[in-house]
C-alpha cells in the first residue's frame, strides 16, 4: 500500500515537473491588497517598461479607483507626462519600428501574468545575464534567447551566468552578479516584486472585490440550498 | 448519461429519448467547440484550426470541405463571424427544438428508474402507476435542490478559482490569436480530452478522425448492442460490471491523456485503453448475452438514502480520526481530531473489499 502510494506521489511529481519545464522558478511575494507596492509597481512599470510594452485594458482612472488614490497624484506620481487619467496605458513605441529595432513588436502586457504566472515573470526580470554572442548583450535564465534587452542592468548590475554542461548540453545553474548596480539586491528584488504584483493586479483588476463579494453569494446560496431541502422534504414526506 | 447507462436507461423502450438526448450532446459538443473560438486567444485560434483540419484528412472532398467549413484558407475573421453566429442563435434553436422532442419522447414511455421496472405494468384502480409520482410537484422541487447545490459549486468557481488552476481558462488562451505563431502543447478543453486522445492513438489520420468519431456514434448505438434482458446494473450480473468499471477507467485515463503531450509511453497507454473503450462497446452483444442476471422484483425497491446514511457516514469519521483532549492557550480544554492511519487502512481495505464483491 505504502509503496504503491510512494510510487503514484513519485509518478505525479515527474508529470508536474515535466509540465513545468526544467528551469526552476524563484517564487513571487503577491499581496493584491498592498496598495502601496502596487503603486510602486505601477510607477516601476511607466519608468521602466511602457517605453515599449502597452497596458492597453486599464485605464489610469482604474488604478486610482482601485488603489484608492487621488487622480491627481497618479497622473502626477504613476502616468507619464501629459497623459490624461482617461487614458489607457499605450505605449508611444511604433510597432514598426520596435519590429525594425527589436524584430518583434513587444508584446501588451495586460494579460501577461495569466498566460505566464507571477512566479515566472519574478525570475524571468531578475534572470538577465551578460552574453556576447546577443545582439542586445544579454541572454535570459528563463526564457532563452529573447529579443528583450536587460532594461534593469542599472539597478540590478551585470549578471553573469554559471554554465555547467548536463547530458551534453549548456545548462545556466546559477546568475551571479559580477558589478554590482545602483541597488543592494534586496531593494532590486523588492522593485521587481511589487513589479509583478502590479502586472498580476492588472492582469484582473476585480480580484480582490470578487474574492470579497464571493463569500455573500455563497452564504446567499447555502440558504437557498437549505430553504430548498426543507421544501422538498416536507412535500416528499409521504412519498416511501 | 452514465446514470442512464448504469441503469439501463437507454434499452427498450427509451430508445427514441437516448437517440434525441446524443443528438443534444452532439449540438452541445459543437456549441461548446464554436463559442471557444469565440475568446480568440491562441488556444482558440489553433484548437479551431486543428479540429477543422480534421475534414480536411477526408478523401476526395476533405480539403473542399474544410475551406468551406472555414470560408478561408486558415481560420480567419470569415470563421470568427460565422461561428458566432452558429453559438448563439443556430445551434441554440436546434438545441431547443431536441430539448423538445427530447420530452415528448420521454412522455411517451416515462422515466426509468433505478430498479428499471416499468412502472406502468402496475397500475391502481385509476389506471396510475402503484410507485410512480408526479414530476411536479415532486421532482421539481427536488430538483430546486440539485440546481442549488451545483450553484454552490459554480459560485466557487467563479469567485474563486476562475481559471481552475488552467483547467477551465488555459494559460495559454490569455495570449490573443496569432496565427503566425504556433504553441508548443495545443490540448483541447478538458471535457473534449478523452475523444482527442482516441484521436491522438490512432497512427493514421483519417483512421483516427474515424475513430474519434466513432467513439461518438457507438454512443447511439447503445440501444441495440445491449442484449441484457435487464435494464439495472442492480440485476446485471458480474460481466456487465467489470466491462463499465473498466470503461469507467478508460475514459478516465483517455482524459487525463487527452491532457498531457503524447510521449511514445503515452501512446501506447491511450491505445491500450481507446481498444477498452471500443471493445466495451463493441463486445457488449457478446458479454451482455453471457451474463448470468439476477430476477428482477416486480415492484421498486427501498433503498437507504443519504440522510439514513448520516449516522453510518459519522462512524466512518469516528473510525478514520483519534479524538484527543487537549487544553488550549486559553485553558479551555477542547477535543482535536486526528489523522487514524490504522482506521483509514482498514476503511480503504474493505471498501476495496466491497467493490470487489459488487463487480461479481
Amino acid at each position: 500500500m505504502k509503496s504503491l502510494l510512494t510510487t503514484l506521489l513519485l509518478v505525479l511529481s515527474l508529470g508536474a515537473h515535466a509540465s513545468g519545464g526544467e528551469v526552476k522558478l524563484e517564487s513571487a511575494d503577491i499581496d493584491l491588497s498592498d496598495s502601496a507596492s502596487l503603486e510602486r509597481g505601477a510607477k516601476t512599470y511607466v519608468t521602466y517598461c511602457l517605453g515599449c510594452h502597452s497596458v492597453k485594458h486599464i485605464r489610469y482612472k482604474r488604478i486610482a479607483l482601485d488603489l484608492k488614490l487621488d487622480e491627481a497624484e497618479v497622473l502626477k506620481n504613476v502616468a507619464p507626462h501629459s497623459a490624461g487619467i482617461y487614458d489607457q496605458m499605450h505605449s508611444a513605441m511604433n510597432g514598426h519600428d520596435a519590429e525594425k529595432w527589436f524584430g518583434t513588436t513587444p508584446p501588451d502586457l495586460s494579460l501577461i501574468a495569466r498566460s505566464r504566472g507571477a512566479d515566472w515573470l519574478y525570475s524571468y526580470l531578475k534572470g538577465f545575464y551578460a552574453d556576447k554572442s546577443k545582439p542586445t548583450g544579454v541572454n535570459n535564465r528563463v526564457f532563452k534567447d529573447v529579443a528583450m534587452p536587460s532594461v534593469f542592468w542599472q539597478q540590478q548590475g551585470i549578471q553573469t551566468a554559471v554554465i555547467h554542461e548536463v547530458d551534453g548540453h549548456e545548462v545556466v545553474t546559477d546568475l551571479k552578479i559580477d558589478q554590482p548596480g545602483q541597488m543592494s539586491a534586496k531593494e532590486f528584488d523588492t522593485m521587481v516584486n511589487d513589479l509583478v504584483n502590479f502586472l498580476v493586479y492588472v492582469g484582473e483588476p476585480v480580484q480582490l472585490e470578487r474574492q470579497a463579494m464571493g463569500k455573500y453569494v455563497l452564504f446567499f446560496i447555502l440558504m437557498i440550498i437549505a430553504l430548498a431541502y426543507l421544501l422538498k422534504k416536507e412535500y416528499w414526506k409521504d412519498v416511501h | 448519461m452514465f446514470r442512464g447507462l448504469v441503469y439501463g436507461s437507454f434499452k427498450q423502450p427509451r430508445e427514441l429519448i437516448w437517440i434525441f438526448g446524443m443528438l443534444i450532446f452532439v449540438c452541445l459538443m459543437a456549441e461548446a467547440f464554436m463559442g471557444y473560438l469565440l475568446p480568440w486567444g491562441q488556444m482558440s485560434y489553433w484548437g479551431a484550426q486543428v479540429i477543422i483540419s480534421l475534414f480536411s484528412a477526408i478523401p476526395v472532398v476533405g480539403d473542399e470541405l474544410s475551406l468551406w467549413i472555414r470560408g478561408d484558407y486558415v481560420v480567419s475573421d470569415a470563421t470568427l463571424n460565422r461561428f458566432f453566429a452558429f453559438h448563439v442563435i443556430a445551434v441554440p434553436l436546434v438545441l431547443l427544438i431536441l430539448v423538445f422532442l427530447h420530452i415528448v419522447a420521454l412522455h411517451e414511455v416515462g422515466s426509468n428508474n433505478p430498479d428499471g421496472i416499468e412502472i406502468k405494468q402496475n397500475t391502481n384502480w385509476q389506471g396510475r402507476p402503484l410507485d410512480g409520482i408526479a414530476f411536479h410537484p415532486y421532482y421539481t422541487v427536488k430538483d430546486i435542490v440539485g440546481v442549488a447545490v451545483f450553484m454552490f459549486f459554480f459560485a466557487v468557481v467563479i469567485f474563486y478559482m476562475p481559471e481552475m488552476g488552467g483547467f477551465f481558462l488555459e494559460h495559454a488562451n490569455f495570449i490573443p490569436a496569432d496565427p503566425l505563431k504556433t504553441p508548443e502543447h495545443i490540448a483541447p478543453v478538458w471535457y473534449f480530452t478523452p475523444f482527442y486522445a482516441i484521436l491522438r492513438a490512432v497512427p493514421d489520420k483519417f483512421a483516427g478522425v474515424i475513430a474519434m468519431g466513432g467513439a461518438i456514434v457507438v454512443l447511439f448505438m447503445l440501444p441495440w448492442l445491449d442484449r441484457s434482458p435487464v435494464k439495472s446494473i442492480r440485476y446485471r450480473g458480474g460481466l456487465f460490471k467489470k466491462a463499465i468499471f473498466l470503461f469507467v477507467i478508460s475514459f478516465i485515463g483517455l482524459g487525463y491523456l487527452g491532457t498531457q503531450p503524447a510521449t511514445p509511453g503515452a501512446t501506447t497507454v491511450a491505445r491500450v485503453l481507446t481498444a477498452v473503450y471500443f471493445g466495451f462497446f463493441l463486445l457488449m452483444p457478446l458479454y451482455t448475452r453471457w451474463e448470468k442476471t439476477k430476477p428482477v422484483p416486480e415492484r421498486l425497491t427501498e433503498h437507504p438514502t443519504l440522510e439514513d446514511r448520516i449516522p453510518q457516514l459519522l462512524a466512518l469519521v469516528d473510525e478514520v480520526t483519534l479524538t484527543e483532549q487537549v487544553s488550549d492557550a486559553a485553558g479551555a480544554t477542547v477535543t482535536r481530531r486526528k489523522a487514524n492511519v490504522a482506521g483509514i487502512k482498514a476503511v480503504l481495505i474493505r471498501f476495496a473489499k466491497q467493490l470487489k464483491a459488487s463487480l461479481d
